[in-house]
């Protein structure tokens, strides 16, 4: 086997159209941005790519999971605003804030009579502890409401209102407390990491490569979760969730899992937003960036991870520029946005692209792949059937059953989880 | 307590529940609107706040007339029901192109009506202007009365208060006692059934949004006689909507009232002791908490599902 056969066949990368998509997705992030636009563009489109994390995270928990959070921001905000006090901790230094009545606390504590450090700034003083902050916090709150919601077996529009609710309080609060957390301005004026200045061009470059290759690493992990029995367990769930409880499985903390993941992802975008944008600020926490966020997601195709990236891309590219040229015209093609893939494109660029790939015959499996060769030939079959027989109206999507189709294909999988898999998705039609 | 003396502590509550009570009226006539479209259709409206948007701007639109030719001192009665009209007409027709399609997925009615909701914010700000107006109200209704001389209620206060109390009545009739009430509970609980002993039930559901949307409106029009409107008040109010709504039990109208009550009064008396963020951040905390706790909400309709 040669390093092109073990990788189209590997599971995690999703077959040849899996890897494919990923190379095509790395040579635009790696080669053709960087090459194509001037470092100010490029530093614009790092900023879009944090948000595909979030993006990312929305397909787990939302196209795989079939749990919709209206409050994303929560998490970003948490990963960003982590970041950005330990920059801003490393900017107030003593000497360049000697002109201050308390030198070596921020500038905006100082404007609000602060005097001390607050001893939850302490730990941002160093790196690592920022870092796993960045990781724990965002999860830690997530397992918090997952386990209140799901292990009570709220689930559906009523946990999206509430971690709406907690976006809004999340956003109040920190508008409110402005001697803690910089208020609406948010955390600005951040210079250097570990004495490494991040405003330079260089810096720039180097930090949009490092976001790049943290969002494929992000991706591959998405797909090996979905590869797993997990991931063909979360579908089934998204389908039928009653089936899976009675088979035997503890739903709540499924679900509990998908949506810390999607937390700790969208909380990696938020540091990498804070270094490449250099500053943090409520307005990427509330229920605005909340809900545009999900937009993102589901113009790339609620169900496809690679699709995410592409969606959030296309959706900050024609914001930046609308919003520049035509500013009031700007809210009616969002608003436009969201009612038309909602009512006439549910599975997104992704669904767009399927169609035409299976119209014109791409990507294809080839019978005589020697990869594929040991596939379980009948049950692939029925998978087909099955995907054909999902009506392009109800929940269930057809990316998300192609992506099973593959999954099984280019595993050995036993019969029994592959029918865990099969029921519900036919049933979802 | 606070630095306030007893007597002061008491007046000071009796004022700030009954500025309250204010925000308790078009909490309540947002979240009865709601109550329809959510508790019973299953419906995330997140343009709720816009159709309270649109009953607002026609009041102050009236208003500007009413000033005009000269009939200020009733012109109120009618924004009410021209409020409800507008608002229910436009609620029929975003039923008919939009919502319906979407009853399967009601996830993704959330989006579409977020997207609506942006849509119609725009228009707002596209044909009245980014400021914010409010209406001339009628001079019987300014002013206020003194029980005591440290208590000082807003006529226009009780006013607002009345009609509320009217509208839930309205709303507890059409839902409880009326043909149309039944259908619309019957369509609800099973639709197939419905359907089947001769119920169209596609109409009642246009019905229901629509009636929905004219609460909102009315609201609205309640709206201003407490504040100024400008293209984005409804979202100001979309969350807390939301927050009665569940809080109360979805499909309860004493729960809606009760839940209104509490959140309204907790936050009024909370903003003055802390500030008004944290005041709001309180309260929310509490309703979120509580939530956990009992996710069925406080009067939950005791339902097999």
């Amino acid at each position: 086997m040669n390093l092109w056969e073990k990788l189209t066949t590997s599971r995690v990368l999703g077959g040849k159209e899996g890897v494919l998509g990923l190379a095509l997705l790395a040579a635009i992030i790696f080669i053709v941005l960087p090459l194509g636009v001037d470092i100010f563009r490029l530093n614009l489109i790092g900023k879009y790519l944090t948000y595909a994390f979030v993006a990312v995270g929305l397909v787990m928990l939302w196209g795989h999971g079939g749990v919709l959070s209206l409050g994303q921001g929560i998490f970003f905000g948490l990963g960003g605003y982590a970041m950005a006090m330990f920059l801003k901790l490393e900017a107030s230094d003593p000497i360049s804030t000697k002109i201050q009545s308390t030198p070596g606390i921020p500038d905006f504590m100082d404007w609000n009579q602060l005097t001390a450090l607050p001893w939850f700034w302490e730990p941002f003083k160093s790196l690592p502890l920022t870092i796993i902050a960045v990781l724990t916090i965002p999860a830690l709150f997530a397992y918090v409401i997952g386990y209140a919601m799901f292990k009570r077996r709220v689930g559906g529009v009523y946990f999206s209102i509430i971690t709406q609710a907690v976006a809004l309080i999340l956003s109040i609060l920190i508008v409110g407390q402005q001697g803690y957390t910089g208020g609406v301005n948010g955390i600005t004026d951040l210079k250097t990491m570990l004495g490494w200045d991040i405003r330079t061009d260089s810096a720039k470059y180097i930090l949009y490569y490092v976001n790049g290759l943290l969002l494929i690493g992000a991706i591959v992990l998405s797909q090996y979760i979905m590869s797993s029995k997990f991931g063909m367990l979360l579908l089934a769930m998204r389908d039928k969730e009653e089936r899976v409880r009675f088979s035997g499985y503890d739903v709540s903390n499924f679900k509990i899992f998908v949506f810390c993941f999607a937390a700790i992802l969208s909380a990696v975008g938020g540091a990498m937003f804070t270094l490449q944008v250099g500053f943090m600020s409520p307005s990427f926490v509330g229920i605005v960036p909340s809900i545009e966020m999900i937009i993102f997601c589901a113009v790339g195709g609620r169900a496809s991870l690679i699709g995410a990236v592409y969606g959030t891309l296309l959706v900050n590219y024609g914001k930046t520029v609308f919003s520049e040229t035509y500013p009031e015209l700007w809210l009616f093609l969002m608003g436009g946005l969201f009612i038309a893939v909602v009512m006439f494109f549910p599975n997104g660029l992704a669904g767009i692209w399927n169609k035409y790939a299976e119209k014109f015959g791409w990507f294809k499996p080839k019978e005589d792949a020697s990869g594929t060769s040991d596939v379980k030939k009948p049950e692939a079959k029925k998978f087909e059937v099955s995907a054909s027989e999902v009506d392009s109206e109800a929940t269930a999507l057809t990316s998300a059953v192609t992506n099973t189709t593959q999954v099984a294909a280019t595993t050995k999988t036993s019969s029994k989880q592959a029918n865990v898999v099969n029921t519900p998705a036919a049933r979802g039609a | 307590m606070f630095g306030y003396s007893m007597a002061e502590i008491g007046n000071i509550v009796v004022m700030q529940g009954f500025s309250g009570l204010s925000m308790f009226t078009v909490l309540l006539l947002m979240a009865l609107g709601l109550a329809i479209i959510f508790g019973q259709m299953g419906v995330i409206n997140m343009a709720h706040g816009e159709f309270m948007t649109i009953g607002a701007y026609t009041t102050v639109m009236l208003s500007k007339v009413a000033a005009t030719y000269g009939f200020t001192n009733y012109y109120f009665i009618f924004a009410i029901l021209i409020a409800f009209v507008l608002a229910f007409a436009v609620g029929y027709f975003i039923e008919f192109i939009m919502i319906r399609h979407l009853y399967k997925r009601p996830l993704d009615t959330l989006l579409a009506t977020w997207g609506l909701s942006l849509v119609m914010q725009q228009i707002f700000r596209s044909s009245f202007g980014a400021k914010e107006v409010s209406a001339e109200l009628p001079e019987w209704m300014l002013g206020s009365f003194n029980p005591t001389p440290d208590i000082d209620i807003p006529i226009n206060g009780v006013f607002v208060m009345a009609l509320a109390a009217l509208v839930t009545f309205g709303v507890y009739a059409f839902m409880f006692k009326s043909r149309w009430g039944l259908r619309v509970r019957a369509t609800v609980q099973n639709r197939t059934m419905a359907g089947a002993v001769g119920i169209n039930t596609a109409k009642v559901d246009r019905i229901t949004f629509a009636l929905g949307c004219g609460i909102a409106g009315i609201a609205g029009a309640a709206f201003t006689t407490i504040a100024s409107t400008g293209p984005t008040t409804g979202t100001l109010y979309i969350v807390d909507s939301f927050m009665v709504v569940v809080f109360g039990g979805a499909a309860s109208i004493i729960g809606t009232i009760a839940s209104a009550f509490g959140i309204a009064q907790a936050q009024s008396v909370l903003q003055f002791f802390m500030t008004s963020s944290m005041g709001k951040v309180t309260t929310l905390l509490a309703i979120v908490s509580i939530l956990m706790v009992k996710p069925e909400g406080l009067f939950a309709s005791k339902l097999r599902k």
